[in-house]
């Protein structure tokens, strides 16, 4: 990124979509990082690694249309002591190659790093072939795996200069367009694995990644007008999780609501479930996400106002259990 | 569809439908707010050819027994493929207006549980090959004498799926079977050859063991006579009819220019590709 200019940090990264930092992030690293290659699959326009392919030319393969191939050559880098980031559409990221990236890259533990852009609905209006609402739960079930759903561009940053010296295959899902900022800062210490306390509560807690922390965060700023500690957390690491935190915003808060772009089955809500289960800890319990449906045709807004991921429909399911809770 | 009596007006009568659809295609893409326009203009004349000549289909029994099977295998052509079921008379073509939006049955890709008279959804590439071999090899279990027709990009025949698809399609000898590949020598990055080469393509497919013809993808004379000089349902070879084609066809901006694969028209631009599109009409 620009150094030495005295924009703030929001201002920077405002009109940068998340496959943008990606993008810019790595070719700074890769000044330094002479491991560091980059692979696509007929995607580096589409996904951004494009700037990549022209700063360093020599280092950036481009595999057609031919995912597979590329993700067992990743493996192949992995293992000659290269640090390949690997970008194409979750959907294929996740799918076509599931069991390339379970048996070339996280059975033998390679610092492979996937980059799943287009993720969740946030290409709505591609289509089902093109939703990927699944990807969080096939990758979980494979050990090793290291997965990371960033809030925004500038967590994007973060998680990208993070995973250089990260040990072992990460996995992370971001998003195609320009989407508002949940932070205003970047030095608010993302740690891979580690949890972010949005919003302070005791009311009740929203845990949630990716796109939907935002709006999460503005219910919690819209009920404290009227008296109500809505916790808000961004779990951008679904794999491992954070279950301190977890755990203390059940004993705490007594409710939780887990918000993703993801099926309700096998992602966050999933994973939180877990921890809470064998925890023993009897909590209010509510995952929003895709109903376990396919998601239909649209424009990604409409589709997160659909599944009710967006402000409204957070802010219903908060009241719901709050409602339940006696809160109010 | 026109009753023509002759070569020549057969040819006119496609050209004058390939010049109505390809502004369908433009005025679409801007209800859609872009498209794969590129991808489109390329394939149309194939599917001009194929849905108003060649296809045995019947627009108000979507599900025939007796049908051909069409399978765009490169998804991202429903831009070109909506348009033309529409016409065919498939559903009304107002339902169009609504391409994209919330709950659609359109979208960048066709479902085939949404629009009537689309085989199989696709939009993943390197999958429809592989299913019209399903289809090719339940066709002759009924002994039915239709065919399978599947129409690839070329940029799709850079996944190993389809190189699978082509050693089964010899190997059960499907002479049923007729993929198309719309050669436009672009994929999404740039140029194939640059990409991913595909060279010796023809070379390819003959050495699994298809019938490989080669023919000017905009030349109706062509194509008519290629798939109507193809072997009998029954015969042991499946055929590749590899149309070379110019992406972003009959567009004077885009005709190979890499980044029209997917793109959104302004009114001036608009206004332009239609003027462009309305020389391809044919006199008379
Ligand atoms: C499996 C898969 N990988 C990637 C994509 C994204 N994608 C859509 S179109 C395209 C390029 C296809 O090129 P080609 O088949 O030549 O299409 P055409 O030029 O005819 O539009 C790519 C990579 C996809 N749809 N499916």
């Amino acid at each position: 990124m620009a150094e030495g200019i005295s924009y703030t940090v929001y201002e920077l990264y405002k009109d940068l979509t998340q496959t943008e930092v990606y993008g810019q992030t790595l070719v700074e690293l890769a000044k330094k990082d002479e491991r560091i290659v980059a692979l696509t699959a007929d995607l580096a326009r589409s996904t951004k690694i494009g700037v990549f392919f022209d700063a360093f030319p020599e280092r950036a393969f481009n595999f057609g249309v031919a995912e597979q191939n590329m993700m067992a050559a990743a493996a192949g880098f992995a293992i000659s002591g290269k640090l390949p980031y690997v970008s194409t559409f979750a959907v294929f990221a996740s799918m076509r190659t599931a069991e390339f990236v379970r048996t070339d890259i996280a059975y033998p533990n390679l610092p492979v790093r996937i980059i799943a852009t287009h993720a969740g609905v946030s290409f709505g209006q591609a289509g089902t072939t093109h939703h990927c609402t699944e990807d969080l739960g096939i990758l979980r079930t494979m050990a090793n795996m290291t997965i990371v759903v960033p809030a925004d561009s500038i967590e994007t940053a973060q998680f990208v200069k993070a995973s250089v010296d990260w040990p072992g295959p990460l996995y992370c899902r971001i998003g195609r367009g320009l989407e508002p900022l949940a932070y205003m800062e970047e030095d608010y210490g993302f740690r891979i694995g580690k949890s972010v306390l949005m919003r302070e509560g005791q009311d009740l807690t929203v845990i949630a990644c990716g796109v939907a922390v935002l709006p999460a965060c503005e219910v919690a700023d819209e009920l404290a007008g009227e008296g109500i500690s809505l916790r808000v957390i961004n779990m951008h690491t679904i794999k491992p999780i954070d279950r301190e935190a977890i755990i203390a915003a059940a004993e705490e808060t007594g409710g939780i609501i887990t918000v993703e772009e993801h099926n309700i089955i096998g992602g966050l809500g999933s994973a939180v479930a877990e921890v809470l289960a064998e925890e023993g800890i009897a909590t209010k319990f509510k995952r929003l996400g895709i109903p376990d449906v396919y998601s239909v045709i649209g424009y990604p807004e409409d589709l997160y106002h659909r599944y009710g991921i967006d402000y409204e429909g957070i802010l219903k399911a908060v009241k719901e259990m709050l409602e339940m809770k006696g809160v109010r | 569809m026109a009753k023509v009596a002759t070569r020549e007006e057969l040819i006119h009568f496609l050209q004058n439908k390939a010049t109505d659809l390809r502004r369908k295609i433009i005025e679409l893409s801007v209800i859609a707010g872009g498209g794969h326009l590129g991808g489109a203009l390329s394939a149309i004349d194939i599917l001009v050819v194929l849905y108003y000549h060649v296809l045995r289909i019947d627009p108000k029994n979507p599900r025939w027994e007796e049908r051909d099977r069409f399978i765009l295998s490169k998804g991202h052509g429903a831009l070109a493929l909506c348009p033309v079921l529409a016409d065919r008379g498939f559903f009304p073509e107002e339902l169009l207006s609504n391409f994209n939006r919330l709950d659609s049955p359109f979208g960048m890709h066709p479902d085939r549980n949404k629009v009537p008279g689309v085989e199989m959804s696709t939009g993943s590439l390197g999958h429809g090959l592989g299913v019209a071999i399903g289809v090719a090899l339940s066709g002759r279990l009924d002994r039915a004498n239709w065919r399978v027709y599947c129409l690839l990009g070329d940029g799709e025949c850079h996944e190993g799926s389809v190189w699978e698809a082509a050693m089964a399609a010899a190997h059960y000898k499907l002479g049923n079977l007729c993929a198309i590949v719309d050669r436009n020598m672009f994929c999404i990055d740039g140029p194939t050859e640059k990409i991913m080469a595909l060279e010796p393509f023809k070379r390819k497919w003959e050495a699994f063991g298809w019938n490989a013809i080669e023919v000017d993808g905009h030349d109706f004379a062509q194509l008519i006579e290629a798939f109507e000089g193809l072997p009998p349902v029954t015969s042991t070879v499946p055929t590749v009819v590899i149309a070379k084609t110019v992406k972003g066809k009959g567009v004077s901006f885009m005709e190979g220019v890499g980044a029209w694969h997917y793109g959104g028209l302004d009114s001036e631009k608009e206004r332009r590709a239609l003027e462009d599109i309305e020389k391809m009409r044919p006199k008379g």
